[in-house]
């Protein structure tokens, strides 16, 4: 045993020097003895008496270089809490006890205080009280130890029955391959039954498989590859179609081939993640013009204002989320439906106030409300400064979702087009299905004929309007998970949601959906030709020309003449 | 002869307008006077600052008469008219530019600073032979006119009008701001053209300069509201405003009203050149800033608190909302929004007709 | 002049225009068969509504026309294509043997000689009644002439008689948005003689006008034709037997008889449709 272990620490010792040495020759003819010795000792493992209490003393005393001999004894004892030793290790959160050479897993005891420690027994998992971290010595390590240590953590993990957790595993022991981290991910390919993980290990271990000497190996690792998506595989590859680094003919071919398999499938998901930023932004210009398409379809003004009571919207939502601190995916789900009181109510006054007045005069009513928009603007800039003001995004909503190496959407966008989709069908619903839509939609056709049939037009116009508005602030409230919430918020968008209720059609709600999605996804298409910029002057003088040739949109309301005087 | 004829009977209809030439006369006069001619400290003294600022206000006031023009008398409200205001101005920009010469911080005696800055290595076509004062007093009124043109005969042939119209003006506008931002533009980018040196040989910092300015501002506007007063007391002026009242009707007596409303907005695209062109070299600064939707707007309530379809009202209301604009964003900068924005409500609703428009009833009462 | 025969209507292209026009860039019709307009085949249909079916009218120089119809037979669809106003779906419109209206603008139309007046009295509010009237003058409409337009003592003297003849010669500067309904279809009226047109269409002229207004718009009508040729829409029976010589009835977007006034009357498909027996 004894004899065994210096062997093994002999191997260690060149192992370690071998990492520490920049010389990465010498690396390939140390490594095939540490995983062998790791293999010899994972098979000798019953003939060790050494128990885990023992393991982790003798840890405790050993120098740096004959902790890497116990660091695999240790794995040998298969101990349960084998992981939780060396997790602790690598976050140097393992000390030894300097009175009486115990070994313990440390935490600071309060948050910020260094000076003691909170300790639990590795054996029991037991807490005992703090301590002064005085009298502790801490487990350290190097640079090779916390690769190895890293490598045995993952390998841990790679037990997990969680796939997520073996993916993550996977990926972490593949950021730097050793022959060992090979091993393990060989040996786990062949028990692993979850498909993502088998292909990360496949293309991993594939990647290992282009510096073999076997010119088979390679070409089959250039093959499993051409299936991979990572723009690393696509690097990797470009560097055997240099005949320099490359002889065989074969794989030279087989990686070209392979690099163009990657490079169209990774541009066919940068055009699907293009066209979901385009419906996104899409979703953006469909929520904040579809109120607008709801009041200037039904009355035939442009309310100036309708992009201030999308701030209004948004600064329900900071309102609301400044109330309930601790709620946050509770204060969003609240704020929809308090933005679209708030605004309508707002809304409402604007009608009732100023628009009532001016009906018949668009042109009058466009400036009055220009004129309310800028008290609006200048009103939130009383009360909540002129400071943009951030509204935080509940855990749900942030993040992305990894379809795969090239394609990944984040939520708050993906929420964003699936609310607008939902807001569209609860105005369809509204306008089809209830009364009060077969009459605002009476007034929109023909508002002469709805009040000779007892319709009363104002209170509809009212209802019409604080519905827009409504609306308005619900947009509000998307928007505000998307950028940040200011006074000048809404300027930005009236004119974008004119264009898309004129480019879809007065009056026609599918024509604001479909109008706003294609100027959207045309928008974010263009862009990376263009620019940013140029795209938008583009949209608009797309948009300027559209409306010459076809005046009333996509989809021309049908009976009534949209027509601005 | 015969229209001159006419021209002087309109004018000798025009109460308001016989006022405010004779305004601009005592303006023209009394100004270099009182600021050259009285020396400083004395209570009649003129500083120059006000002298420019008054200058500023009459160039807006020509804008003013140019919005009121298709605004007022053809019924196009126009929400992007700064955008022919500034290309005017940006044209009399790269003239001034280009006389700074070798003065600038990089003393590149051909490309302005901002070029030099930007590694450009010649000057773009478009500032070719724009150091003559010639072509660019060509280029303050071919540029906006010839946009004017061009979006004019798209939206007018194809019968935009109303709001739809004014929304595509605001468009136009927004799209030439984001475009006069690009530094790839060759307009500054970001900072515009600014630091000029000299106009035709004489310091622009000097007083006498900045009254010849001035002067050249009162006569500008002198001329352009003659000029206006002519357009519509001719017949086309009437055909214009039939256009206003019932378009249709117009189509069917025979008159083409896409070219009607064509030339009358081409012409008042020009006219806001102009005084784009005399603002510049007053302000000493352009940039894409001017072309701001906002600004665009504000423009039509100076004309909307006038009162439309007067040009003289239109005079009044740019002084006046420029004044306390001056006044109320050094007094009270937090109200200043509340005020305009009430402007906009309250001019709508209770003054259709303006504040000139309060002014005849009470003669008429008086007579 | 014309080489095409008559039973095949109206070819040929549009030639330079020939004979008497008061407007230096107007084409002039060729009056050479005695049909002044052609309306032949037209459809138009909105949103599947076909407002006019198959309609064929001529209408000859010099002629006074009645057409009536029902509410939805097409009669201010047929103005609106014959104005320039409306572009059919098939179906051809030709202003003497030798212009093709379709196509041409509302304003070229107006120039060539179709004159029209609407249904609902639509006159230049802001403007004075001599205004109106100096308006719509035949002259030379393009824009750089109108600018510098200049009133000749003929014009003013032309001006003059048709205030005398619509009687309006005491409101000559009056606002036009200050007369009464019936003053502003005189008024109406009267533009449409300075206009000088060789066809003029009428919509409904006698609406909201009192007896002797509708008797004296009667004698006027009358008066016209000869000189002009006349269309007049209207529902008042009376005034239609008043003035008529040809009556067209349309329903549905087709002719349904044409005639004089007692043909029509006793003509069982009309009894049919108006009388519903």
């Amino acid at each position: 045993m004894i004899r065994f272990t210096t062997s093994l620490r002999r191997c260690w010792l060149a192992a370690c020097l071998a990492a520490s040495l920049p010389l990465l020759a010498q690396e390939p003819s140390a490594a095939p003895d540490q995983a062998a010795a790791a293999v010899a000792s994972a098979e000798a493992a019953p003939a060790v008496p050494t128990a885990f209490p023992d393991v982790l003393r003798a840890l405790g005393s050993a120098s740096l270089s004959e902790r890497a001999a116990l660091l695999n004894a240790l794995l040998a004892t298969k101990h349960p809490n084998t992981a939780a030793v060396l997790k602790a290790w690598l976050e140097d959160h393992l000390h030894v006890r300097d009175a009486d050479g115990e070994m313990f897993i440390t935490a600071e005891s309060d948050a910020g205080d260094a000076s003691s420690f909170a300790l639990t027994d590795p054996v029991t998992l037991a807490a005992s009280g703090p301590e002064s971290a005085d009298g502790f010595t801490k487990v350290g390590s190097n640079n090779a130890l916390r690769k190895l240590l890293r490598s045995a953590v993952a390998s841990f993990t790679l037990g997990s029955p969680d796939a997520d957790v073996r993916l993550g595993a996977v990926r972490e022991m593949l950021r730097a391959p050793d022959d060992a981290t090979l091993a393990l991910l060989r040996e786990r390919r062949a028990a692993e039954t979850d498909a993502a993980v088998q292909r990360a290990i496949d293309l991993g271990l594939a990647s290992a498989d282009l510096a073999s000497d076997n010119a088979d190996l390679r070409l089959a690792a250039v093959q499993v590859l051409s299936g991979s998506l990572a723009g690393e595989a696509i690097a990797k590859l470009e560097a055997l179609r240099d005949p320099a680094n490359e002889t065989d003919e074969r794989v030279r071919a087989a990686a070209s081939l392979a690099i163009s398999s990657i490079s169209l499938k990774r541009s066919l998901y940068s055009g699907i993640e293009t066209l979901f930023f385009g419906l996104s932004l899409g979703s953006v210009l469909v929520l904040a013009a579809i109120g607008l398409a709801i009041t200037f379809g039904v009355m035939g003004v442009i309310n100036m204002a309708h992009g201030e009571l999308m701030m209004i919207g948004a600064y329900t939502a900071y309102v609301v989320q400044l109330l309930l601190p601790n709620h946050l995916a509770a204060s969003i789900l609240i704020s929809i439906p308090a933005a679209f009181v708030v605004s309508g109510l707002v809304g409402i006054a604007i009608e009732r106030g100023v628009v009532k007045h001016l009906y018949g005069r668009p042109l009058e009513t466009l400036l009055a409300t220009f004129g309310i928009s800028l008290i609006l603007q200048q009103l939130v800039r009383s009360i909540f400064s002129p400071l943009n003001r951030s509204v935080a995004t509940p855990e749900f909503m942030s993040g992305q979702w990894v379809i795969n190496d090239a394609l990944s959407l984040t939520w708050n966008r993906l929420y964003i087009v699936l609310f607008t989709l939902l807001v569209f069908a609860a105005l369809q619903l509204i306008l089809r299905r209830t009364s009060l839509g077969l009459t605002v939609r009476a007034v929109s056709q023909n508002r002469a004929m709805a009040r000779s049939m007892g319709i009363n037009s104002d209170r509809i116009a009212a209802i019409t309007f604080g519905l827009g508005s409504g609306i308005a602030g619900v947009a509000g409230v998307a928007l505000s998970q998307l950028t940040n919430v200011g006074p000048n918020l809404g300027q930005s968008y009236i004119i974008d949601s004119f264009m898309v209720v004129v480019f879809g059609g007065v009056g026609n709600l599918w024509g604001t959906l479909i109008g706003g999605m294609t100027l959207g996804v045309a928008g974010k298409l263009l862009e990376p030709a263009v620019g940013a910029v140029m795209a938008k002057i583009a949209m608009l003088v797309f948009i300027i020309l559209f409306i010459q040739r076809r005046k009333q949109g996509l989809f021309p309301q049908k009976g009534r003449a949209a027509e601005g005087h | 002869m015969k229209n001159q004829s006419l021209l002087l009977s309109a004018l000798k209809a025009d109460r308001g307008g016989q006022v405010l030439l004779g305004l601009l006369a005592i303006a023209a006069v009394a100004v270099p006077v009182l600021n050259l001619g009285v020396p400083e400290g004395s209570l009649l003294h003129l500083s120059t600052y006000t002298v420019t600022l008054f200058g500023k206000y009459l160039c807006y006031a020509l804008l003013a008469i140019a919005v009121d023009l298709v605004w007022g008398y053809c019924g196009i409200l126009s929400l992007g008219h700064t955008a022919f205001f500034a290309l005017g101005g940006y044209a009399i920009g790269m003239y001034l530019m280009r006389q700074i010469g070798p003065r600038g911080v990089y003393g590149n005696p051909i490309l302005p600073d901002f070029m030099v800055f930007l590694n450009w290595k010649e000057l773009p076509w478009f500032w070719e032979g724009m150091n003559h004062f010639p072509l660019a007093a060509l280029m303050v009124v071919l540029v906006p006119g010839l946009l004017a043109l061009g979006f004019g005969w798209l939206a007018f042939r194809s019968r935009v009008t109303g709001v739809y119209l004014s929304i595509m003006t605001q468009a136009l506008t927004f799209a030439l701001l984001l475009a006069f931002f690009r530094n790839e533009m060759g307009f500054g980018g970001n900072n515009g053209l600014t630091d000029f040196k000299e106009l035709l040989g004489f310091d622009l910092k000097t007083p006498g300069m900045r009254v010849a300015l001035f002067v050249t501002t009162v006569i500008a506007l002198a001329v352009g509201y003659i000029g206006c007063r002519y357009v519509i007391a001719s017949r086309l002026g009437r055909v214009v405003q039939a256009v206003r009242d019932a378009e249709g009707r117009t189509r069917f007596i025979g008159y083409q009203v896409e070219s009607y409303k064509l030339w009358i907005w081409v012409f008042s695209a020009m006219l806001a050149g102009i005084a784009g062109a005399l603002y510049v070299p007053q302000v000493g600064i352009i940039n894409p800033g001017e072309f701001a939707p906002i600004n665009s707007i504000e423009v039509v309530i100076w004309v909307a608190v006038g009162g439309r379809g007067t040009l003289y009202g239109a005079v009044a209301g740019a002084v006046l909302v420029n004044y306390a604009k001056t006044w109320f964003t050094a007094a009270f900068p937090e109200i200043w929004l509340y005020a305009l924005g009430a402007l906009f409500v309250v001019a709508t609703l209770f003054l259709p007709k303006g504040v000139v428009g309060l002014i005849p009833a009470r003669g008429a009462k008086a007579s | 002049m014309s080489t095409s025969p008559a039973t095949t209507g109206p070819v040929g292209l549009r030639t330079k225009p020939t004979g008497r026009r008061r407007s230096t860039n107007a084409p002039s019709p060729d009056l050479s068969h005695n049909i002044i307009l052609y309306v032949e085949g037209v459809t138009k249909s909105f949103d599947g509504f076909k407002a006019l079916n198959d309609l064929s009218i001529y209408i000859e120089t010099g002629e006074l026309r009645c057409i009536i119809g029902p509410n939805g037979a097409g009669k201010t669809t047929m103005m609106d294509v014959i104005t320039g106003k409306t572009q059919p779906d098939t179906g051809s419109v030709w202003f003497g043997q030798t212009i093709d209206l379709l196509g041409m603008s509302e304003p070229e139309i107006a120039q060539a000689g179709i004159g029209r007046k609407f249904q609902k009295p639509t006159v230049f509010p802001e403007h004075t009644v001599f205004e109106n009237l100096e308006l719509a003058m035949a002259c030379d409409k393009s824009v750089w002439k109108i600018l510098f337009a200049k009133l000749s003592p003929q014009q003013r003297d032309r001006i003059d008689e048709v205030l005398g003849i619509i009687g309006l010669k005491d409101q000559r500067a009056a606002r036009a948005g200050a007369l009464s309904h019936g003053q502003k279809q005189w008024l109406e009226i009267g533009m449409l003689l300075m206009q000088d047109p060789l066809v003029l269409l009428v919509d409904e002229p006698v609406a909201g006008m009192t007896p002797q207004e509708t008797e004296r718009t009667a004698e006027l009508l009358v008066g016209l034709a000869g000189k002009h040729s006349v269309v007049v829409v209207e529902h008042d029976m009376n005034f239609v037997r008043s003035i008529a010589r040809k009556v067209t009835v349309l329903h549905e977007g087709h002719v349904l008889a044409e005639g004089s006034m007692d043909e029509v009357q006793n003509d069982p498909q009309v009894k049919r449709v108006y009388l519903g027996e």
